[in-house]
Formats: structure tokens, sequence, C-alpha cells
């Protein structure tokens, strides 16, 4: 029989394509580089030299620029995800890419290490504006964990996504889900500001989802005032735990095609004289 | 030279819960044969060539496609078949060759972009984003799609729903010289003149059944059917002026003469001979057989198409 396509090139050319139409989508871009930035901007010149007694009296910059690094992270893997999965579902490319030879996983993993690609991105990004505007210092001791974190959170924020494409009914209800379950998790989640003096219930609700261990872990990277090589196993593991259990749900509930009787299809034939 | 089949369909039933979308139908295409599924909507056109596809699991029978069980979805079955969705988007912010390009390199031995580009007819819109396409021509994107990686089966679901005729005209043109290269064409469509003209051999579905099947000159049996032959009755002529042996079939409607015949030949020498003994001219004259839209309607049970 005819020999198949080989399959790395495959991977990398659908990684390319990936790329492409990210950086084509002018929302996807905003939502996971020009927001975070924009808020780095703001409260990094709001109170960025601000000390944190609880971090060791490190600088405010110094805990914001990792914590939004993590909510770009966060955006671009879980929000792109599981809205960009769940518009594509409705709009019948999952099940055009179904009846051609690319092999499931590759489709699926091309989408994850493009939205890891672009995570790194926008890191580097963050962290760059941070060190040149608000003196932020790079641990250098502790990049190799800062790396390991990264890959980490983003690949278990991939996973998240793909399970709430799986599970929610359609692509318009997509972004609601995403946002409505990020936004209010993020603000207890050490991101935008410490929460080692909050309340204990806010303390408990931001440790059980997985925001503030990967918020957590990330900004230890980033505190010079820590000893070591910065890698927070702790967190880590919770990362992993809840990565492992959207990849479960995404594997088993994942659907190709439109849930219902798609609004493409009804255009179409409307339009039909 | 006996041709073997490229499909093999046999009692294949698809049930959604209690809704039996297709109940029980059986029937074969060889090699490089067109054939068609006409029919209304609803009749379970599309559920069948989504089994085919491998897109729906059935609820029984058999079915192979190329040699596969498309339920299994293998790489080297998808790898020999195209396929054009009723209704399928693509990524809006690509252009028509990024895709036509992406697509082909699915496939192991793809046909050339840029060709396939202009046999659909969309040279001029190359570079073009696809959110800019019209209704047709993201149509023949579809077809675009569906044949770049030059497979040897080709599905087609409704191929030409809201072209206009030139475009229709074109596509036709394209599936003509597909089956030239010998390709295996499965088409569903609703439009009469479109299965008359493409396909070698058509089954008319309706409620989940087939309810004829054959070429469309033979469909339902018009080939045998009784012929009409009409005629305007000349002025001072009566019904009973005309020959004897032709009054058992004659019957008028409105300002015409119909006559129903087996043996139109024959009765219509009968008839001119004695216009022509009499001189009188019969206008309008005509012979007839049942339409395949008549054909269809009468199976499909349908009040008009």
């Amino acid at each position: 029989m005819a020999e198949h396509r080989a399959t790395g090139p495959l991977l990398l050319r659908q990684v390319r394509y990936q790329n492409k139409l990210f950086l084509r989508n002018p929302f996807s871009a905003f939502f996971a580089l020009a927001f975070p930035l924009m808020f780095l901007l703001l409260f990094g010149s709001l109170n960025g030299n601000e000390r944190i007694g609880t971090r060791g009296g490190i600088r405010f910059a110094q805990f914001l620029t990792p914590g939004l690094l993590v909510f770009a992270v966060v955006s671009t893997c879980y929000t792109g995800l599981a809205v960009g999965v769940a518009l594509n579902r409705d709009l019948g490319i999952l099940k055009r890419i179904r009846g051609t030879p690319l092999p499931a996983w590759v489709y699926v993993a091309a989408r994850i290490l493009s939205s890891v690609w672009f995570s790194l991105v926008s890191a580097v990004l963050m962290v760059a504006v941070g060190v040149a505007l608000f003196h932020v210092q790079v641990v250098w001791r502790m990049l190799p964990a800062a790396v390991v974190t990264l890959l980490l959170g983003a690949s278990c924020f991939c996973a998240l996504g793909l399970a709430v494409a799986a599970l929610i009914p359609n692509g318009e209800a997509a972004p609601v889900v995403a946002n409505f379950t990020l936004l209010p998790v993020v603000f207890v989640s050490d991101v935008f500001f410490p929460t080692d003096n909050a309340p204990a219930w806010v303390a408990a609700v931001g440790s059980f989802f997985p925001v503030k261990h990967f918020a957590l872990a990330m900004q230890e990277t980033f505190n010079p005032f820590v000893a070591g090589s910065g890698f927070r196993w702790d967190h880590l593991a919770v990362l992993a735990l809840w990565g492992a259990a959207a990849v479960v749900v995404a594997v088993r509930r994942f659907q190709w095609e439109p849930r219902t009787p798609g609004p493409s299809r009804a255009r179409r034939r409307a339009a039909t004289p | 030279m006996e041709r073997r089949a490229a499909i093999r369909v046999a009692g294949l039933r698809k049930a959604y819960g209690t809704v039996e979308a297709v109940a029980g139908i059986d029937f074969e295409v060889a090699e490089g044969e067109c054939f068609a599924l006409l029919g209304p909507n609803g009749a379970g056109k599309t559920t069948t060539v989504e089994v085919l596809e491998g897109y729906r699991r059935r609820s029984a029978g058999e079915v192979e496609v190329l040699g596969f069980d498309p339920e299994r979805g293998e790489r080297a079955f998808r790898e020999r078949i195209g396929i054009v969705l009723q209704s399928a988007g693509v990524d809006r912010e690509l252009t028509v060759q990024e895709l036509v390009t992406l697509f082909g390199g699915y496939y192991p031995h793809p046909r050339d972009p840029a060709e396939v580009i202009d046999l659909v007819g969309l040279g001029d819109k190359r570079t073009a984003r696809t959110r800019t396409l019209s209704g047709g021509q993201q149509r023949r994107l579809d077809l675009a799609l569906g044949i770049v990686g030059d497979p040897d089966l080709l599905f087609l679901d409704e191929p030409t729903t809201g072209f206009d005729p030139s475009a229709r005209h074109r596509s036709w043109e394209l599936v003509e010289s597909l089956r030239e290269l010998g390709k295996t064409i499965l088409l569903t469509t609703h439009y009469m003149d479109e299965a008359q003209n493409l396909a070698d051999r058509v089954a008319i579905m309706a409620a989940g059944r087939i309810v004829a099947q054959g070429s469309p000159a033979s469909l339902g049996g018009r080939d045998v059917a009784e012929a009409e032959v009409s005629f305007r009755l000349p002025p001072g002529v009566a019904l009973a002026d005309l020959p004897g042996e032709l009054r058992e079939g004659l019957r008028r409607h409105e300002d015409r003469v119909l006559l129903r015949t087996s043996a139109p030949t024959r009765d219509l020498h009968v008839l001119t001979g004695w216009a022509v003994a009499r001189d009188v001219e019969l206008e309008a004259l005509a012979v007839t057989r049942p339409s395949l839209e008549d054909v269809y309607l009468q199976l499909t049970g349908a009040s008009h198409g």
C-alpha cells in the first residue's frame, strides 16, 4: 500500500499553519499578548516599587511580572484552545480534518504546540518589558525551574482548554464559559496581587484551582531571596494532577462534529435561491 | 471485463434513537462508475454517505468501501477517498492557496495545488482569504480540497447547491473529467438534471429506503413505460372521426387529444397516415415518455419538486 506521509514534517507543518492562524486572528493575539502587557504597564507604573513583606521584601514588579506571565500563558492555552476548538468544531473545520488522512493526534498536538510556542513568546515579552521598564531581576540560577514550570503550566492549561472545549455545547458558549471559569479564579490566585494575608476561605478557594499553584511556582523562580534551584515540586504536582484529569476528560468526551445542526448549514440553505 | 466494486452496501440500517434514518438499503458502485443518490431532504442520503465516509457507525448491515470497513477509519482508507461535505467550514484567515496546499500535504500523492485551484475555477482567488469568498466560491474550494489528494473515490454531498448555472456546468465538467481519469464518484443531489447528466446509475431514496435503482434512462421503467402521443384536434374533426383502431387509448385534455400507447411507432403511422389522407395538419404533435422528474415525484410521493 501507499506509504504514509512522515509524521515529523506533517506535525511541523501543521504547527506552522496553526501559528499563522494565531497571528492572523487579532483577538487571539490581543488576549494572549496585549492584554497581560497592558496590565503589566498599568500596575507596574502604579506601585512597582512597593515592597512585599510576605515574599522576603521583594519589589511588587518582581512579583507582578511572573504573575502576569502566568496570566498570559493561561489566556493563550486555556481560553485560546477552549474557544478556538469549540468554534472550529461548530464551523465543521474539525469534521473536515477528520475526513483526511491527517492523524487526529497530530492535529491536536499541533494546536497544543502552537499554544505552548506563543506562551513562550509572551513569557519572554513580559520578562523583557519587566526588565526594561521596572528593573525586574532575572535570577539566572533558577531559569531551568522557570522554564520547566512554564512548560508544565502551559501543558496543564492546554489540557484544561481542550477538556472545556469537549464539554461545552457550542462555540457561542465557549468564550462565556472560558472567561467565567477563569477570571474569578485569577483574582484569588496571586496573579495581580499576593493573597498571603487574605482570609482563609480566599486562600482555600485559590489553592483548590491550578492557577495559584502555577503563579506561586513561577514567582518562586523570580524571587532572588529564595535559596536553591527554585523548583516548587508541591505546586508542580498539583498542576500535573489537574492536567492529568483534564486529559482524561478531553480524551473521553472530545467530539469532531458540531453538536447541533450548525448555523453554517442554516445560513447556506437560506442563501440558496 | 468484470469491474470490481468500489462500494458494497448490504442491508444498511442507521437509527438515531427510535428514528430510522436509513431503513435497510442495498447497492453496489463499480470502480470508475458515477453513482447518484437522488431524493428529497430527509430521505437518508447524507446519513448513507456519512456511513460510507466513516463519520457514522452503522446500526446494522454490511459496508465495504475500497475493500475497507469505513467504521475503522484507517489512514490508508482516508488516503484514497476524497470528501466534499454538505456543509463544513474552513479556516477563514487562510488563503485559497494555503489551504489547498495544506490539505494536499496530508496525502501521499497529491495533485498540484495550483492546478487544482485552476480546475475548480478559483485561479483569480488564489491569494484571497477564504472569508472573502462567496457561497459558490466556497463550494468550489470544498471541491478543490476534496480532490487535491487525488482520491480513487470521491464523495460529493450536494456539490452544486447554491451554484449559478454556469458554475454548475463547470462543476459538471470537472466531475466528468474525474470520471475520465477512472475515478469512482458517489454523488447525492436533489437536482434531477444533475443526476441525469453525471450519473451512470441513480438510486432514488425516500424515507430511508431505495425506491428505485437503475440508469437515468431506465429508471422506474420509464424506457418501457407507455408513451404518450398528443396533438391538437384539427378544426371540424370530432374524436369519433379518428381511426377506429386508436380509439381505445384516446382521451381529451383541454384542446388536445392524448393517446396512450405501448406501440407508438405503429400508432403514429396509423394516425399520420389518416391525417395525410385527409389533408389535415396535426398541430403540436408530440411523443413523450415519463420524465425522470415524473418518475421521481411519483416514487418519492412528493407533490412538487
